[in-house]
C-alpha cells in the first residue's frame, strides 16, 4: 500500500488505522485462544463444578470461559479486528488507487541511478544499434517501453504488475468475508442432530444450542443402515439409505455416507453415528421348568404370545443397549413381561450375552435369547449454514491474495546507454515495490542476457 | 526390506548429514557442508523410497491409503518436506552451511518416528472420516507450511548465534551475510504462511464435507490458528513496523514453538484430532 497516509485528524479514525492495534488485537486473540484449548469447552455444568470447584466455576462462568469462542469479549476482539481492517483499508485505498491507475506514468532516471545493486557493463556496439535490440528485448519481458533521450545517449523504461499492489487488499477483504460468513452462519444457520431408526421417518429435529425443535419442511425416512468392518474389526464404512418425502410424495432416495453428505433444500445431513434402535425377528428359547420341555418362538418387539402348557402370556417389550443390573452393565438385553393365569405381572430380563440369566428367577418358565436381527438407527447431523459460501469465497480470495502479495510485485526497469569511445556503457537497474531480493536477481539475469545480444 | 527398515536406515543417513553440517560450522570447514549436502540428498532418496514403499505396502495389505494417516507417517513426511525444501533453498540461493540448524531437525523428526516407543509404525486401515482426498491435500499443505517454518527457525537460530567477527576470516566469508539470513528467514516464513493458510483452508473444507462444520474450535484447529496469528503478526511487524534481524528471528522462534505445540502438544490436550 502507499506510504503516504491521509490524515483525517480524527483521533478515533487514526486509532483504527494503526497497525499497532492490529498487532495487539492479533496477539490478544492468539493468547486468549489458548484458554479454550486447556479448558474443555461446552461440557456439562456438573463436570466443571467437579473439576474446578465452586469459586473457579463461578468465576469462569461469569467470564464465559466455558464457551469462550462465543463469549462477548472474544467476539469483541474479532469485531475490533474487522473494524481495524475496514478502516485501515478505506484509509489507504485512495492512494493505492492512484498508484494502480495513474493519470500518467512518469519515470525518474535519477531514482534508478541511486539504486545500490545495479548492473553495469560495456558493449562494443553503438548506442543506436543497441537501442532497437534492447527495446524489443525489454518489451517482451515487460510492457510498453518508454524512451527518453539523454545528453549523450538514451534511457529506456518499462514496468509491469501495477495491479499486484491490490493483492494485500484481496487478503484483507478475504478476512472480512470469513468473519461475515461466520456471523451469517451464526445468526441464520442452525445445527442439530436426529436419530432415525430403520424404517421410520422424522420431519423435525432438535438443535444443539438450545434444544429447540425445528421443522424440516419435508420428511426424511431411513430405509436401511449398513456398517462394514475391516478384518481388524475397525469400521470401514457407514451408510444410510434414505428417502425424502414432500407432502407425502417421494422426491428422492439416496445413500448418505461419511464424507458424502446429502444436501437438500439448503439443509445438509451428515452421517454422524449409529446404534441399535431395536430388534426384529427375535428367537426366544422358552424352557418349562416343570416339564423340562424346550420351546422356541420367533417374535418381534411389542408382540404378545400365549405360553405353552397354558402358562399364561408373554410380552416382549423391548430392547435395551446396556441393561443395568445392580450397577453391572449386562450389555444388549431384552426386557419383557410374564402374565400368569392369575393376571400377576412379572418382569423378565434377557441379556444376550448371559443366556442363563433368567434361570435365576426360578419361575415356572425361563427365557433366553437364541438370536435376533438388529434394527439400527442412523444418527445424522443436520446443519444449515447460509454463511458457508462467504467463507469459501474468503478462502479463495485469501489464497489468491497471499500468492499475489508474496510472489508478485510492481516491477520496473531502467536501461541507460551512454556513448563512450568505441561503443557504449550500459546500466540496468530494476525496482520492485516488494521482494527486492528477487528483483535484484532478476535484474542481474536480464543484464546477463543483454550482454549477449 | 520393508518400509520401516528403509526409513530406519534413512534416519542414520540424516544423522550423518547433520553431523557433517554441524562439523562444518564447529570446525569452520566448508567442505564438510558440501559433503553434508550429498549425504542429505542420499537421505531424501531413502526417505522418498520409504514413503512410496509404505504406500505400496498399504495396498498389498488391502487398506490402500496414502501414507499420511498417523503420527509415524506424518513425522516421516515432515522430515521429507523439510529436507526437500532445504535442498531447494541451498540450491536456489547458492549458500552452503546454512543447513547447520535445519538438518538436525530433519534428523530429529524421523528419529523420533523410528525410535520412540510412543510412535507406532504399524500400517492400519483408515476410519471412515479420514477417507477423503481432502485429507491428502490437507496433510501435504500443512506439512509444507510446517517445513517452511522449520527451515525459517533454523535460519533464525543461525542469525542469533553467528560466530564473532574475530574468527577465521576465510570461513566467515563463506557464511551468508546477516542480511541474507534475514531475507531467507522471511522467504521461508512467507512460504510457510501461504501453505499453512492453504492447510487450514483444506482442513476446514474437509471438516465441512465430513461433519458439516468448517470450524469447531477443537484444540488442534485452534492451535493452528494461533500459529497462523503469530506469523501474521510477524508479517505486519516486518512490513509496517520495520522489524528486522534479531527481533524477527525471535518471533520466528516463538512461531516455531507454536508449530511444535500444534503438532505434538495438542495430543496431550482433550479433543478430537488425535491422529497426525
Ligand atoms: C487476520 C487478519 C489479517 C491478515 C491475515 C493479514 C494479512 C496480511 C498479509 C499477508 C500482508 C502482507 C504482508 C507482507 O507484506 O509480507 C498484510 C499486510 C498489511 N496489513 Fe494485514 N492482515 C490482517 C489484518 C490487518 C489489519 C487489521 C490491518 C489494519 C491496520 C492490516 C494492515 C496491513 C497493512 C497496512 C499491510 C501492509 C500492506 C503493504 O504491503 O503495503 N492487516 N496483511
Amino acid at each position: 500500500m502507499a506510504k503516504k497516509k491521509l490524515n483525517h485528524g480524527n483521533p478515533i479514525w487514526n486509532f483504527f488505522t494503526s497497525v499497532q492495534l492490529t498487532v495487539v488485537v492479533l496477539l490478544l486473540l492468539a493468547a486468549t485462544s489458548i484458554i479454550g484449548t486447556l479448558i474443555p469447552q461446552n461440557a456439562s455444568s456438573l463436570f466443571y463444578f467437579k473439576k474446578y470447584g465452586e469459586v473457579f466455576y463461578k468465576l469462569f462462568t461469569a467470564l464465559n470461559i466455558f464457551d469462550m469462542y462465543h463469549s462477548w469479549w472474544f467476539l469483541l476482539l474479532l469485531g475490533l479486528l474487522a473494524v481495524n481492517l475496514i478502516v485501515c483499508s478505506i484509509d489507504r485505498l485512495e492512494s493505492t488507487w492512484k498508484i494502480i491507475f495513474p493519470e500518467k506514468v512518469v519515470f525518474n532516471l535519477e531514482r534508478y541511478k541511486k539504486i545500490k545493486k545495479k548492473e553495469e557493463f560495456v558493449s562494443k556496439e553503438t548506442s543506436d544499434e543497441l537501442k532497437e535490440k534492447y527495446k524489443l528485448f525489454i518489451e517482451k519481458k515487460f510492457a510498453k517501453v518508454i524512451e527518453k533521450e539523454t545528453e549523450n545517449g538514451f534511457a529506456l523504461f518499462a514496468e509491469k504488475g501495477r495491479w499486484t499492489r491490490a493483492g494485500v487488499y484481496i487478503v484483507h477483504l478475504s478476512v472480512i468475508l470469513l468473519l461475515a460468513g461466520a456471523v451469517i452462519g451464526g445468526v441464520w444457520g442452525f445445527k442439530g442432530f436426529v436419530k432415525i431408526p430403520e424404517g421410520e421417518s422424522v420431519d423435525a429435529f432438535e438443535t444443539r444450542k438450545n434444544n429447540s425443535i425445528i421443522k424440516l419442511g419435508f420428511t426424511i425416512k431411513c430405509n436401511k443402515f449398513d456398517v462394514s468392518f475391516y478384518d481388524t474389526g475397525q469400521p470401514d464404512e457407514y451408510k444410510s439409505n434414505i428417502t425424502i418425502f414432500e407432502n407425502g410424495k417421494e422426491t428422492l432416495t439416496t445413500d448418505i455416507i461419511v464424507n458424502d453428505p446429502l444436501r437438500y433444500k439448503g439443509i445438509s445431513f451428515y452421517q454422524s453415528n449409529y446404534g441399535t434402535a431395536s430388534a426384529k425377528e427375535v428367537s426366544l428359547i422358552i424352557t418349562s421348568n416343570e416339564s423340562n420341555m424346550v420351546y422356541t418362538e420367533t417374535l418381534s418387539q411389542g408382540m404378545t404370545i400365549d405360553l405353552p402348557e397354558a402358562g399364561g402370556k408373554f410380552i416382549l417389550d423391548g430392547f435395551v443397549q446396556g441393561y443395568d443390573f445392580r450397577g453391572h452393565n449386562l450389555g444388549e438385553s431384552f426386557v419383557g413381561r410374564l402374565i400368569d393365569n392369575s393376571s400377576k405381572e412379572l418382569s423378565v430380563v434377557m441379556p444376550v450375552k448371559f443366556p442363563t440369566f433368567d434361570k435365576m428367577r426360578r419361575g415356572a418358565f425361563s427365557f433366553e435369547i437364541e438370536k435376533f436381527e438388529k434394527r439400527y438407527y442412523t444418527g445424522l447431523q443436520v446443519t444449515k449454514d447460509p454463511g458457508v459460501w462467504y467463507v469459501y469465497t474468503g478462502f479463495i480470495f485469501m489464497i489468491i491474495g497471499c500468492w499475489i502479495t508474496f510472489f508478485m510485485s510492481h516491477q520496473s526497469i531502467c536501461v541507460e546507454v551512454k556513448k563512450i569511445e568505441k561503443g557504449s556503457s550500459v546500466m540496468v537497474a530494476g525496482f520492485a515495490h516488494r521482494n527486492r531480493q528477487s528483483m535484484k536477481i532478476k535484474t542481474a539475469g536480464l543484464a546477463e542476457k543483454m550482454k549477449g545480444i | 526390506m520393508n518400509s520401516s527398515m528403509l526409513l530406519s536406515i534413512t534416519t542414520f543417513v540424516y544423522a550423518f548429514a547433520s553431523v557433517l553440517y554441524i562439523g562444518s560450522w564447529a570446525f569452520k570447514k566448508g567442505f564438510m557442508a558440501k559433503l553434508g549436502m550429498i549425504v542429505l540428498i542420499a537421505g531424501v532418496a531413502g526417505n522418498t523410497a520409504g514413503i512410496l514403499l509404505r504406500w505400496v505396502e498399504s495396498y498389498q495389505m488391502g487398506y490402500g491409503h496414502a501414507p499420511f494417516s498417523n503420527m509415524y507417517e506424518s513425522l516421516v513426511f515432515f522430515s521429507w518436506t523439510v529436507a526437500v525444501l532445504y535442498i531447494f533453498v541451498e540450491y536456489k540461493y547458492r549458500e552452503r552451511i546454512i543447513g547447520v540448524f535445519t538438518t538436525p531437525l530433519i534428523f530429529l523428526a524421523i528419529a523420533y518416528a523410528s525410535l520412540s516407543p510412543n510412535v507406532a509404525d504399524k500400517i492400519t486401515p483408515l476410519i471412515p472420516a479420514l477417507k477423503s482426498n481432502w485429507l491428502i491435500a490437507h496433510v501435504i499443505t500443512c506439512f509444507l507450511g510446517y517445513a517452511g517454518f522449520a527451515v525459517a527457525f533454523g535460519f533464525s537460530i543461525m542469525y542469533l548465534i553467528r560466530p564473532e567477527k574475530s574468527d577465521k576470516e576465510s570461513f566467515l566469508s563463506k557464511l551468508p551475510s546477516l542480511g541474507m539470513v534475514d531475507e531467507l528467514t522471511h522467504q521461508m516464513v512467507i512460504f510457510g504462511f501461504l501453505f499453512l493458510t492453504i492447510g487450514i483452508i483444506t482442513g476446514a473444507v474437509w471438516a465441512n464435507s465430513a461433519w458439516g462444520t468448517y470450524w469447531s474450535w477443537d484444540p488442534k484447529e485452534t492451535w493452528s490458528l494461533i500459529t497462523w496469528f503469530i506469523y501474521a503478526i510477524m508479517l505486519h511487524l516486518r512490513t509496517m513496523r520495520g522489524w528486522h534481524g534479531k527481533k524477527i528471528a525471535w518471533v520466528s522462534i516463538i512461531g516455531f514453538m507454536a508449530v511444535l505445540f500444534t503438532y505434538f502438544g495438542v495430543n496431550l490436550l482433550p479433543g478430537l484430532h488425535s491422529y497426525a
